[in-house]
């Protein structure tokens, strides 16, 4: 009972982090350092912190979202995963997988197939922007793996997206 | 290509027969004539007769062929002991009588002789037997032969469905009675299972499965319950169809780019490119004399049916009009296919005839998707929506009469009828 509680709440966490912009999830993680930032802020600032662990960071954005049966990165999210396709150059050791999903429109089977156009796609402009394939795997969940499960608009947006999710 | 045998350790199976239980059945409308049947409840071993009786009665219903005449107290359970004229009042056409029993051995036997009320006839006895425990089995074979006798069709209730069933993370892979009863857990994982298709001769069963960490294709035996992982290319590896011999398959790959249709032997080797459209070509599905594949595609900007010949050549777009068409199937006779047709945000199972070219819509439209033919052509499974939950659905081919099944828990996905025994 308590790993499903700590998972669910985990799950939560990553959901609000993929699905806002990087301005809002920004906030609260700069609330919470605030207490303890008169007791070590030297030390954080002698680390090198990797950027993709910066909430204020583009990089904090895992997700590029889609219209309707439409594969290709829109402009809104291009910035973002240029930003990765950069960060990826300078971090050759750094492996990402691309998970393409869709709204639940469509036949299971398309939506895997279009799905996967839709990673792919994530994964051209990466490679347009300095990562190397080796970095990349793109794959498809389809309809498979819903954010959200109700029948309207507001699910259906939540679902049609890639999923930027980076290896350990 | 790999190839790789799984053993027990990488995927849990399971054999339970609880998992998703069929716990009720909503039939909605009727056929236009019904043949109008009192089934006389067998005499010899009361309480397996009736349990028999149920289960004919209720696949007999099912088909919407049937209109059940209650026997109201006679019971004769020998040819001697029917007054016809008792069953002509009471407006049945037709009659079954017979025994049940259990032999020493556990077996269950029954026989029984089907009567025709109007001509006076006997229309033939049939002894049915099967192992201890089969009794679903010997009803589905008995409405076989009621049905086979009074439509002159085949009988489909002694066939096999399978489907998908999730449950938050959890996907089992289930076969069942065409009636969603007796099902069996053949898979069990916490990722996807998608596209199952059966091998013609019922024997093993190709699907889809997420456990490797994206979509890749496997063949599992029905009998031995042995894997084998068959296409296992980087990105996706889909929509598996078999050909009416079961010497080939066709697959949906990514490994070229987008999602193209090939061509495999079910062991994984000989893979042939089939489609060069660059666009989505998915869903193959092979025509009954093993010519042509049906397929879905957007390659002419929306998602439209489209036919192939398995030897090559061009693509010939079938479906015109509004809206997007999906999941193509065959019919047995290959006269016709289904899909499903979407069109203002509804999706509804939907055929048409190759000499027409008229599309007819056969379900009143909503989350109605993934249509299959049973072997005889007479009904369509199809996955449906009711009570907030994925549902297995049966319409008739004519559109007539319509069967709702709720399963215990979760969402039943991805239907598809099995062949004939």
């Amino acid at each position: 009972m308590k790993k499903l509680v700590i998972s669910v709440v985990l799950v939560n966490f990553l959901a609000a982090c993929a699905s806002h912009p990087p301005a809002e999830t920004s906030a609260p993680a700069a609330e919470n350092a605030a207490p303890v930032a008169a007791t070590a802020p030297a030390a954080s600032a002698a680390v090198a912190v990797d950027p993709l662990n910066d909430p204020a960071s583009i990089l904090a954005g895992r997700s590029v979202y889609y219209p309707f049966d439409v594969s290709t990165v829109q402009e809104a999210d291009k910035p973002l995963v240029q930003a990765h396709g950069k960060y990826l150059a300078e971090h050759a050791d750094r492996k990402v997988r691309l998970e393409g999903n869709c709204d639940e429109r469509g036949s299971n089977e398309y939506n895997l197939a279009l799905g996967q156009r839709r990673a792919d796609g994530v994964k051209k402009m990466l490679e347009l922007s300095g990562a190397k394939a080796a970095q990349l795997e793109s794959v498809s969940y389809g309809e498979e793996k819903p954010r959200a499960s109700a029948h309207e608009e507001a699910a259906w947006s939540q679902n049609r997206r890639t999923d930027l999710n980076y290896s350990k | 290509m790999r190839f790789l045998r799984h053993g027990l350790a990488a995927v849990l199976l399971a054999y339970s027969s609880l998992a998703a239980a069929v716990l009720e059945i909503e039939i909605v409308g009727a056929g236009e004539n019904q043949i109008p049947i009192a089934l006389v409840p067998f005499g010899g071993d009361e309480k397996l007769a009736a349990e028999i009786n149920g289960i004919v009665a209720a696949d007999l219903q099912r088909s919407g062929l049937f209109r059940l005449v209650d026997p109201a107290g006679k019971s004769p359970h020998e040819p001697g002991e029917v007054n016809y004229a008792d069953w002509q009042v009471r407006g049945a056409d037709a009659l079954s009588i017979g025994q049940a029993g259990v032999l020493a051995d556990g077996r269950i036997e029954v026989q029984f002789r089907l009567l025709d009320a109007v001509k006076q006839i006997d229309l033939g006895g049939h002894a049915v037997s099967a192992a201890k425990g089969q009794v679903r089995a010997v009803g589905h074979r008995i409405a076989d032969l009621i049905y086979e006798k009074l439509t002159g069709d085949r009988g489909v209730f002694s066939t096999r469905i399978v489907y998908v069933n999730r449950q938050g993370p959890r996907y089992k892979l289930i076969v069942a009675d065409s009636d969603g009863y007796n099902e069996q857990v053949l898979l069990s994982l916490n990722e996807p299972i998608m596209s199952p298709a059966w091998s013609p001769d019922g024997s093993h069963l190709a699907y889809v499965s997420f456990e490797n960490g994206h979509a890749a294709v496997y063949v599992q035996s029905l009998y031995t319950r042995q894997r084998k992982l068959i296409a296992n290319f980087e990105g996706s590896n889909s929509a598996p169809a078999w050909s009416p011999d079961g010497a080939l398959m066709a697959v949906v790959l990514t490994r070229d780019g987008s999602s193209q249709i090939y061509l495999v032997r079910p062991d994984g080797s000989n893979l042939r490119r089939m489609t060069f459209s660059g666009a989505i070509d998915t869903e193959p599905h092979f025509s009954p004399d093993g010519q042509h594949l049906l397929f879905a595609s957007d390659r002419g900007g929306s998602v439209q049916i489209y036919r192939m010949a398995v030897s090559g050549g061009p693509a010939e777009r079938m479906t015109f009009g509004g809206g997007n068409n999906y999941s193509p199937r065959y019919r047995h006779d290959g006269k016709v296919f289904v899909f499903t047709h979407r069109e203002n945000g509804r999706f509804y199972i939907a055929t048409q005839d190759f000499q027409t070219g008229q599309m007819e819509l056969l379900t009143a439209g909503g989350w109605e998707k993934k249509p299959s033919y049973a072997p005889n052509g007479k009904l369509i499974l199809y996955a449906s929506e009711g009570r907030g939950r994925g549902i297995l659905a049966t319409v008739s081919s004519d559109g007539r009469v319509k069967q709702n099944m709720f399963t215990q828990s979760g969402d039943a996905r991805e239907p598809v009828w099995g062949p004939l025994p």
